[in-house]
C-alpha cells in the first residue's frame, strides 16, 4: 500500500479535525482523495459536486505539479507522495459564459420548475449544466429519458445496441409501432429532442464492456442502471464506484420492482447488497419470465426522481435505502442496507481495483459463443422433426412455465413445469426415449441434467429450444 | 458570522485596485495574522493583489490561479501571516455576493465585495459562507471612522445605494 500525505487548504482544515496534513493510503491520486473523503466525510460537499465529480475550483496537486497536466485522478502514487488540494478561488458579478441567463423560451417551459424554491432559476440552470447516462434504452430507460429530457437536463447520453422489436412495445414508450426494426437509439434521439430541443442527446450504440465502460461514464454526473442483465449491471456498478459516480439502480421481474441509488462515497453499492451474481440458470430474463407493462414505467420514473434530486441536491436520496415495490399489492416497502465493510470493491481495503470479466463473472457465456448445455447429450431441430415423423417418437417434455406453453407449444408435448419435475419424474418411466425442450434451450439442459443424474439413460435436450424449432422447422411458431 | 475588521490604508487599497482595473474586475487577498483566534473579529493586516486570471469576460468574472496562491500563501507563512479571504469587485454591480460568487466560494474565507462605477466606488459587502447550509451570509463589517464612504476623494456623481444600480 503506498503513504501519501495530504495537504488540506486552510478552509477546508475544520472538516478534517482541524488539520493541515494528513497521512493517506491509496494507489493513485483519485484514489488517495476518496480516501480522504472517506476518513472525513464532511469534506465531500467541498471537494465533489453532488453528481460525484471533483468541483471544478478545486485543484489536486502532486509534488506541486497540477494533475490535470499528469494523468489526472488516474495518476499513480509512490510512497512519500504530497497531493496538495489547493483551492481555485473564483467569482464575479455576473452570469457566467458557462451559465447564461435562462431565455424567454426556457422560462416559459420551465416556469413550473422555476415556481418551486426548491428548483428555481439557479436549479433549473444546474439541470440545463448537467450530464446523466442511461444505460440501457429500454423499459427502464425509455420513462426515465424522457422525463430527465422533459425536466431539462442538459446532456443525456444512451448506451443501446438494439433495434425496435414489436415486442419491446408493450412497455418501451419511447418507441412506436411506426419504428418497428430501426435503431433504438436513432429513435430515442428523435423522440428525446422533439420533447426538448434544448437537451443534447449522445449516442453510445455498443454493448458497455470492460473496455469502454470508464470512457463512456467519465463524462457524466449520474449513472442510470436500467440494463437487463446481471454482467452490465456489476459493470455499471464497479465503473460508477471506481470513478466516484452515483449509479441509480432499478429492476423488475414481473410485477415487483426495487430501485436505489448505489453511491459507494456516501453507502454502499451494489456489491454490498449482492457479493456474487445469482447462478446464470436461475436468473430468467424478461424474454423468460414476463413483465408487468406498467413496472418499468414506475420503476424508471422512480429512478428519474431520484436522479434530478442528486442533481439538484434535494430532499433524501435512496441511498442506503432499497424501495420494493409490489404492483400487485399496490404497496411499497423499504429496506435500510449496509455498507459492507468487506466489500471487494468499496470497502477500505478492495481487493478488486479496476473492471474485471463481467460475463465470466457471472457465468454468461461471450456474446456470440454458443453456451455448453452442462454437457448434456442435445438433438437438433432436424433430427427431431425426423424422429417425430418415425415409428417410434420420443417423448417430449416442455419444461417450461405454463403462460408460455399457451402462448406456443410442440404439439404432443407434455408441460411439466421445471420446478414440478423432481415430483413428476414417474411420467416419465414408460417412455424409452425423452426429449426435453424450453424457450432456448437453457432450462432444458439443467432439467436434462436433472433428468441424467436420477438414473434416466435416453434424455436429450432440444438444442436452440423453441426459438430454434421456429427459425428451422415451423416458421409459423410465434416466437416471444 | 465572524465580522472583519479593515484598516483604513487597505480600504483605500482596495478602493484604488478597483478604480484601476475598472470595468473589469480586481481581486486581491486578505492577509491575517497565521493562527488567528477563530472566535475574534477577523483582522486584516493588509490587502495584496491577485493577478486576475479568468480568461475571457473579465467584467464579469474573476480567478485566482491556484499556483498563485500557494506562493503567495507560502510567502506569507515564512511571515507568520496567511490568507484570509479575498476581495474583488463587481463593476456597475451592487456589493452583493452573486450566485456564481456562492457557488465558487470556500468556507472559512472572508469575502469582501466592492461596487465600483465609472464615477465611483460605492459600498463595501463582507461575506462568509455558512458551510451547512451554503448560503452566504453577510459579516458585520468593522471600519475605521475615518473612512469615507462616499467614494474616496473624487467627487462621485452618482452613488451606488445597497441595491446598487442595474
Amino acid at each position: 500500500m503506498t503513504r501519501t500525505t495530504v495537504k488540506i487548504p486552510t478552509p477546508l482544515r475544520g472538516f478534517a479535525d482541524g488539520r493541515a496534513e494528513v497521512p493517506v493510503d491509496g494507489e493513485t491520486v483519485d484514489a488517495v482523495v476518496r480516501e480522504l473523503v472517506q476518513q472525513f466525510p464532511k469534506l465531500q460537499k467541498h471537494l465533489f459536486t453532488p453528481g460525484g465529480e471533483l468541483r471544478n475550483f478545486v485543484s489536486v496537486y502532486l509534488n506541486e505539479e497540477d494533475i490535470r497536466h499528469l494523468q489526472r485522478g488516474a495518476t499513480p502514487t509512490r510512497d512519500g507522495d504530497v497531493v496538495a488540494i489547493v483551492p481555485a478561488i473564483a467569482g464575479g458579478a455576473g452570469a457566467a459564459a458557462s451559465s447564461p441567463p435562462l431565455s424567454r423560451d426556457q422560462l416559459v417551459r420551465y416556469s413550473r420548475h422555476l415556481l418551486l424554491p426548491e428548483v428555481g432559476v439557479a436549479g433549473q440552470k444546474k439541470l440545463l449544466r448537467s450530464k446523466v447516462l442511461v444505460v440501457g434504452a429500454g423499459g427502464l430507460g425509455s420513462p426515465t429519458s424522457l422525463y430527465l429530457a422533459a425536466a431539462g437536463v442538459g446532456e443525456i447520453g444512451l448506451v443501446d445496441f438494439d433495434a425496435v422489436d414489436v415486442s419491446n412495445l408493450q412497455r418501451q414508450v419511447l418507441y412506436t409501432t411506426h419504428d418497428v426494426g430501426r435503431p433504438k437509439l436513432e429513435v430515442a434521439r428523435e423522440r428525446l429532442e422533439g420533447l426538448n430541443p434544448g437537451v443534447k442527446v449522445n449516442l453510445h450504440p455498443a454493448p458497455l464492456k470492460s473496455a469502454n465502460a470508464m470512457e463512456i461514464l467519465r463524462p457524466y454526473d449520474v449513472v442510470v442502471d436500467g440494463t437487463d442483465n446481471f454482467p452490465t449491471r456489476y459493470l455499471v456498478n464497479d465503473a460508477c464506484v471506481l470513478l466516484g459516480k452515483p449509479n441509480v439502480y432499478g429492476s423488475i421481474y414481473r410485477f415487483e420492482g426495487q430501485a436505489s441509488v448505489f453511491d459507494a462515497r456516501r453507502g454502499p453499492c451494489y456489491r454490498c447488497l449482492y457479493p456474487e451474481p445469482p447462478p446464470a440458470d436461475l436468473v430468467p430474463s424478461c424474454a423468460e419470465a414476463g413483465v408487468f407493462g406498467i413496472l418499468p414505467g414506475i420503476v424508471g420514473i422512480m429512478q428519474a426522481t431520484e436522479t434530478v434530486k442528486l442533481l439538484l441536491d434535494l430532499g433524501e436520496p435512496l441511498i442506503g435505502r432499497l424501495l420494493l415495490f409490489d404492483a400487485l399489492a399496490m404497496n411499497f416497502r423499504e429496506l435500510k442496507l449496509r455498507k459492507n465493510p468487506d466489500c471487494v470493491l468499496c470497502s477500505p481495503k478492495p481487493t478488486q481495483k479496476g473492471l474485471i470479466d463481467y460475463e465470466q463473472f457471472c457465468g454468461v457465456p461471450a456474446a456470440g459463443s454458443q453456451r455448453s448445455s452442462s454437457g448434456v447429450p442435445e438433438i437438433t431441430p432436424e433430427e427431431l422433426r425426423d424422429e417425430l415423423a418415425s415409428a417410434d417418437p420420443p417423448m417430449l417434455v416442455d419444461v417450461r412455465d405454463p403462460p408460455e406453453w399457451d402462448i406456443a407449444r410442440l404439439p404432443s408435448a407434455t408441460l411439466i413445469p421445471r420446478g414440478e419435475l423432481p415430483n413428476r419424474v414417474s411420467e416419465l418411466t414408460r417412455a424409452r426415449q425423452v426429449v426435453v425442450y424450453c424457450r432456448s434451450g437453457q432450462r432444458s439442459s439443467q432439467s436434462t441434467r436433472l433428468l441424467l443424474d436420477l438414473g434416466f439413460q435416453n434424455v436429450r435436450n432440444l438444442k436452440g429450444g423453441l426459438l430454434a424449432w421456429a427459425d428451422h422447422i415451423d416458421p409459423s411458431m410465434p416466437k416471444y | 458570522m465572524r465580522s472583519v475588521e479593515l484598516s483604513e490604508p487597505s480600504v483605500r487599497a482596495i478602493r484604488a485596485h478597483a478604480r484601476e482595473t475598472y470595468p473589469e474586475e480586481c481581486c486581491g487577498y486578505l492577509v491575517v495574522r497565521a493562527g488567528e483566534d477563530e472566535a475574534s473579529p477577523r483582522r486584516v493586516l493588509s490587502v495584496e493583489r491577485a493577478r486576475n486570471d479568468f480568461e475571457g469576460e473579465r467584467r464579469r468574472r474573476f480567478v485566482i490561479r491556484p499556483e498563485e496562491l500557494l506562493e503567495v500563501e507560502g510567502r506569507l507563512a515564512g511571515e507568520e501571516r496567511a490568507v484570509g479571504g479575498f476581495y474583488h469587485s463587481h463593476p456597475d454591480h451592487p456589493a452583493v455576493p452573486s450566485e456564481f460568487d456562492r457557488e465558487h466560494a470556500w468556507p472559512w474565507y472572508s469575502y469582501l465585495v466592492l461596487a465600483v462605477t465609472q464615477t465611483a466606488e460605492g459600498p463595501l459587502g463582507a461575506f462568509e459562507l455558512d458551510a451547512e447550509s451554503g448560503a452566504f451570509h453577510p459579516a458585520p463589517l468593522l471600519l475605521p471612522a475615518a473612512t469615507d464612504w462616499s467614494g474616496g476623494k473624487r467627487t462621485p456623481k452618482s452613488s451606488l445605494g445597497e441595491e446598487g444600480v442595474s
